[in-house]
C-alpha cells in the first residue's frame, strides 16, 4: 500500500536512500542537494540505517570514495549539485568507464559566473558525455520513483553504469508537495541486493581494476561503453514496466503529453514541463493542437522515439535551461534536432534557451513560445533558430 | 572468467573484460621484460654464499629464491639495471662482459 | 618476530615481474617489500595513485599485483581507499567476508601524487581515521610526466620545470617536510626510510604501519635513475648518502613520540649525496658552491630540530 506524504523533493530522495539503506554513503555539502545527506545523517543517527557515512572534504573525493566502495563489492551513493557536480568532473568519467553502478542524485543548479544557487541545467548538461545514465523528474514523485528504479538500471550486468537522479535545484528540491511514497519493504524487494560477479574483496579470485589501455584496447573498451548505454535502453523500460507493474506508476523515456494530434509542440524538462503542459491545455481549449514531449531519460537519449512522436508537428521549440555557448543552440536543441535528421518531412525547429539560473518560466511564457510556433506555421518562416527568452532587453 | 592470457591486440570488442578488469594475479609476467636488457648480469654460483641481499633489491623480481637460497636469474624478465651486481658483498654478479676480466 | 631475510625471501612473491618499471627503479624494490610486509594469509587491496607505478603495473591486461588493485585518478588514492575501506567494514559486519580474513587497505603514491595534487585526499583520509596505510615512494619530482619539480623536490635540484641555466641554480624552494605534515594529523604511526641494509628498516616499518590500526603513513625516498640522472647499478649508494648526510632521516613517530631508527656514525656532507646526480651536476660548478654551503645549512637544521624531537 501506498503512503500518502508531503516531502520536498531532497526528503523525497533521502526517503528512497533510507528504504534502500545503500552501503556507503560519502557526502560533502553544496546548496541545494545539501539536504539530502542532512536527512540521511539523521537517520544513520537514529539507527534507521546501518549504511557506513562517510563525510569526505571534497565532492572529488565523494566521487572517489563511491568508486572505491563500488568496486571493493557494496553500493556506493551521493549527492550534489553545481560545482559540485563540475569538481566531480574527472571522476565521473572514472566511475563510467570502470563501469562501476554508483548513483548519484543531483540537485540540479546553474554554474558559476557569477556565482548562483538557482536551478538550470548547467551542472548535469556539462556532464552528458562522461558516461552516467541521466534521469529526470518534474516534481518529488518522478525524482523518487526514479530513485527506486535507478540502482537496478544501473547495476544490470548488461549495462552496469553510474547514472545520476536530477531533479529541480529548489524548486523541486525544497518545494514541498504531496507524494505516494511506498513500504519500506516493497521497495528493498523491488530494488533488490547488490551482486556483483568480481569485486575488489571477493575471496575466490583478485581483481584488478583502473589499467593504463594502450591504443590497441582504448577503442575497444569505449565501444563496449557505448554499447552499454545502448543496452541502458532496454532495461529501462523493463525496470519502468515492472515498476509499473508493483507500483501502479508507469514511466518511458519521456512524456508525450497531447502529442497525438499535436501540430505544435515543445520539448522540455524538469519542473517547467508542468508550466508547459498548463500553456498547452489553455491552447487546446482556444482550438490550438498544441504537445508538450517531457524528456525523463536525457542519457541514454532516446532519439528515435523522440522523432517518432515528433514527426507528425509542423514546428517544434526545444527549451534548453542552460547556454551551451555554442553560438547556434543549447545543448537539448542539438541532441533533438540531431534525432530528426533523418525524417524524411521534418518540422521546423527552434531553440528557446530559458530559465538560467532560476529566472521564472511562467505560463504566459510558455504560450508565449507556442503563439511563436503557430506564427512559423502560418508563415512558413523559421526566423531566428537560436534565442534566448526572459532576459531584459536593451536596444 | 576471461584470461589475460586471452586478451591481445586483435580480439574484438565483444571479448574484451567489463571495464577493463582483470580477474587473476600477477599477469605481467606475461609480459618478457628481459627483451629490454642491454648488458646482462651473470650469477657466479661458486662465489656465492646465499646471503640474498641481492634477491630484495630487484626491482623486477627476477632473483628466484627458495628455501633460503637464490637459484639463476629469470632471464625473462630481468632488464639488466645491475643493482645486484652492486649489493653483492661478494663479487658473485658481475656483468656478463666482465666476468673474467677482473680476475686476469 | 625478529626480521630474516632467508624467510622473506622465502615467501610467494606479491609483486610480480613483467611490470613496466625502467630498469633500476626504485618503486619495483618498495612495491615487493611493501608487499612482503602484509602476513602471508591476509589480502591486500592496492589503491594506486595516476604516475609510474600505475602505468607500468597495470597496463591492460597486465598486472604485476597478485592482490586487488584499483586504480581511479591522480589526486584521490587516499579518497579511493577511504571507500574501500569502508566497503570493507560493511562486508564484515554482514558476515560477507569471515570474521579471521583480515584484508589491508593500501596506497601508494608518488610524490606528486601524495605532497601536492593528492594531498587534500590524503589530509582527509589522515583525519577521518580510516584504517589504511599510504606509502609514498618520494622520487623528488614528476617522473611520468619527465621530472618536473614537485614540493617534494629538494632546493637546487635541476627539474624540467627549474632547469638550471645562466641565471638558474635548479629549484628555488625547499622540500615540503610531508612526514611532519602527516604527524601533525595525529596518525598513530608515521616513519620515514628508504632503500638500504637487508630491508630491515623498511619492513619493520612497513609491517608497523599496516598492522597498526587507524590512517598510518611511510614516506620511502625512492631513487629514479632517469630523473636524478645517476646509473641504475648505484641506487644503494645513493640511498646510503641520503641517510648518512641526513638528508633523508630515517625515524619513526608512534603516537606522536619520535624515534631514531638509524643515526650515522658520522654524518657525511651533502656533497657525498649530491655529488653522484646529475641533477646537481650545477652546484659543483665555479661560482655555485654556495649552494651546497645553503643545502648543508638546510640539512643541519632540520637535523637538529629533529634530533630535539626525539630527545
Amino acid at each position: 500500500m501506498s503512503i500518502r506524504e508531503r516531502l520536498s523533493g531532497n526528503e523525497a530522495i533521502a526517503t528512497a536512500m533510507r528504504q534502500i539503506n545503500p552501503d556507503v554513503f560519502a557526502m560533502f555539502p553544496i546548496t541545494p542537494s545539501t539536504e539530502i545527506p542532512q536527512y540521511y545523517a539523521q537517520y544513520v543517527a537514529d539507527g534507521k540505517v546501518d549504511t557506513e557515512f562517510i563525510c569526505v572534504e571534497s565532492e572529488h573525493s565523494a566521487m572517489s570514495a563511491c568508486l572505491g566502495a563500488e568496486a571493493a563489492g557494496v553500493r556506493a551513493v551521493t549527492a550534489t549539485s553545481s560545482a559540485g557536480l563540475s569538481y566531480m568532473n574527472e571522476v565521473l568519467y572514472v566511475a563510467g568507464s570502470l563501469r562501476l553502478p554508483v548513483v548519484l542524485a543531483v540537485s540540479c543548479r546553474a554554474l558559476t559566473g557569477p556565482i548562483n544557487i538557482n536551478h538550470d541545467y548547467s551542472d548535469s548538461f556539462a556532464e552528458r558525455d562522461s558516461g552516467f545514465i541521466q534521469l529526470y523528474g518534474e516534481n518529488n514523485q518522478e525524482v523518487y520513483d526514479n530513485y527506486l528504479m535507478a540502482h537496478r538500471i544501473a547495476e544490470h550486468p548488461d549495462v552496469r553504469l553510474p547514472l545520476m537522479v536530477c531533479e529541480d535545484g529548489f524548486i523541486t528540491s525544497h518545494a514541498i508537495e504531496n507524494i505516494e511514497l511506498e513500504e519500506d519493504a516493497a521497495v528493498k524487494a523491488f530494488v533488490g541486493e547488490y551482486k556483483p560477479e568480481n569485486y575488489l574483496l571477493k575471496e575466490e579470485n583478485p581483481l584488478a581494476v583502473g589499467p593504463y589501455g594502450v591504443s590497441a584496447y582504448y577503442m575497444e573498451a569505449r565501444v563496449a561503453q557505448a554499447h552499454a548505454m545502448m543496452n541502458a535502453k532496454r532495461v529501462i523500460l523493463d525496470v519502468a514496466a515492472d515498476f509499473e507493474k508493483t507500483f501502479g506508476r508507469k514511466y518511458g523515456f519521456f512524456e508525450a503529453y497531447k502529442m497525438d494530434d499535436a501540430e505544435v509542440a515543445m520539448v522540455i524538462m524538469g519542473s517547467s514541463a508542468g508550466t508547459a503542459k498548463v500553456a498547452a491545455d489553455e491552447l487546446r481549449a482556444a482550438g490550438i493542437k498544441a504537445g508538450v514531449v517531457k524528456i525523463r531519460v536525457f542519457r541514454p537519449f532516446p532519439g528515435e522515439e523522440l522523432a517518432e512522436v515528433l514527426k507528425n508537428c509542423k514546428a517544434v521549440a526545444v527549451m534548453d535551461k542552460s547556454e551551451g555557448f555554442s553560438a547556434c543552440g543549447g545543448p537539448l536543441f542539438a541532441e533533438t534536432a540531431g534525432a530528426m535528421i533523418n525524417l524524411d518531412n521534418r518540422p521546423k525547429m527552434i531553440d528557446i534557451v530559458f530559465g538560467l539560473g532560476g529566472r521564472d518560466f511562467t505560463v504566459n511564457a510558455a504560450k508565449s513560445v507556442f503563439e511563436r510556433l503557430i506564427d512559423i506555421v502560418k508563415t512558413g518562416e523559421t526566423g531566428p533558430v537560436y534565442t534566448h527568452m526572459g532576459q531584459r532587453e536593451g536596444r | 572468467m576471461k584470461r589475460a592470457q586471452d586478451i591481445n591486440e586483435h580480439i574484438a570488442w565483444q571479448d574484451m573484460t567489463v571495464g577493463c578488469e582483470i580477474y587473476e594475479p600477477g599477469t605481467s609476467r606475461l609480459t618478457k621484460t628481459g627483451e629490454w636488457r642491454s648488458r646482462t648480469p651473470v650469477w657466479i654460483e661458486e662465489k656465492c654464499k646465499q646471503c640474498l641481499l641481492c634477491a630484495p633489491f630487484c626491482p623486477d623480481a627476477s632473483i628466484p629464491c627458495k628455501d633460503g637460497k637464490r637459484s639463476e636469474f629469470d632471464y625473462e624478465h630481468c632488464k639488466g639495471c645491475g643493482i645486484c651486481i652492486k649489493v653483492c658483498p661478494f663479487k658473485a654478479i658481475a656483468w656478463e662482459d666482465e666476468v673474467g676480466k677482473e680476475e686476469a | 618476530m625478529a626480521y630474516n631475510l632467508k624467510e622473506e625471501m622465502n615467501k610467494e612473491e606479491r609483486f610480480h615481474s613483467g611490470h613496466r618499471l625502467c630498469a633500476g627503479c626504485g618503486a619495483g624494490i618498495v612495491c615487493r617489500a611493501m608487499m612482503r610486509a602484509v602476513d602471508p594469509g591476509d589480502r591486500a587491496v592496492i589503491c594506486n595513485a595516476t604516475g609510474c607505478l600505475e602505468v607500468s603495473s597495470f597496463q591492460y591486461p597486465y598486472t604485476a599485483w597478485e592482490d586487488s588493485y584499483i586504480h581511479t585518478a591522480f589526486e584521490n588514492a587516499s579518497a579511493t581507499a577511504s571507500g574501500v575501506e569502508s566497503a570493507y567494514k560493511v562486508l564484515k559486519r554482514k558476515g560477507k567476508i569471515a570474521e579471521d580474513k583480515n584484508v589491508k587497505i593500501l596506497a601508494i603514491g608518488g610524490d606528486g601524487g601524495t605532497y601536492d595534487i593528492g594531498f587534500q585526499s590524503l589530509s582527509g583520509a589522515l583525519e577521518r581515521g580510516h584504517d589504511f596505510t599510504y606509502f609514498c615512494y618520494d622520487n623528488n619530482a614528476y617522473m611520468n610526466t619527465g621530472t618536473q619539480r614537485s614540493s617534494a623536490t629538494p632546493r637546487f635540484a635541476s627539474a624540467t620545470t627549474t632547469p638550471a641555466g645562466v641565471e638558474s641554480v635548479g629549484k628555488k624552494q625547499v622540500q615540503k617536510d610531508l612526514t611532519q605534515i602527516v604527524v601533525a594529523h595525529g596518525s598513530p604511526y608515521v616513519a620515514q626510510t628508504t632503500l638500504f641494509g637487508n630491508m630491515k628498516d623498511f619492513h619493520e616499518k612497513a609491517h608497523r604501519a599496516i598492522y597498526t590500526e587507524g590512517p598510518t603513513f611511510v614516506n620511502v625516498l625512492t631513487p629514479c635513475p632517469r630523473g636524478w640522472n645517476y646509473k641504475t647499478e648505484d641506487i644503494l649508494a645513493i640511498c646510503k648518502a641520503a641517510i648518512d648526510t641526513c638528508v633523508w632521516p630515517i625515524y619513526e613517530v608512534v603516537e606522536g613520540e619520535y624515534r631514531l631508527t638509524y643515526e650515522p656514525k658520522n654524518k657525511l656532507p651533502i656533497e657525498e649525496f649530491m655529488r653522484p646526480q646529475g641533477r646537481f651536476a650545477h652546484c659543483f660548478k665555479p661560482g655555485n658552491e654556495w649552494t651546497i654551503e645553503a643545502a648543508q645549512e638546510y640539512v643541519d637544521k632540520k637535523w637538529e630540530e629533529l634530533l630535539a624531537k626525539c630527545r
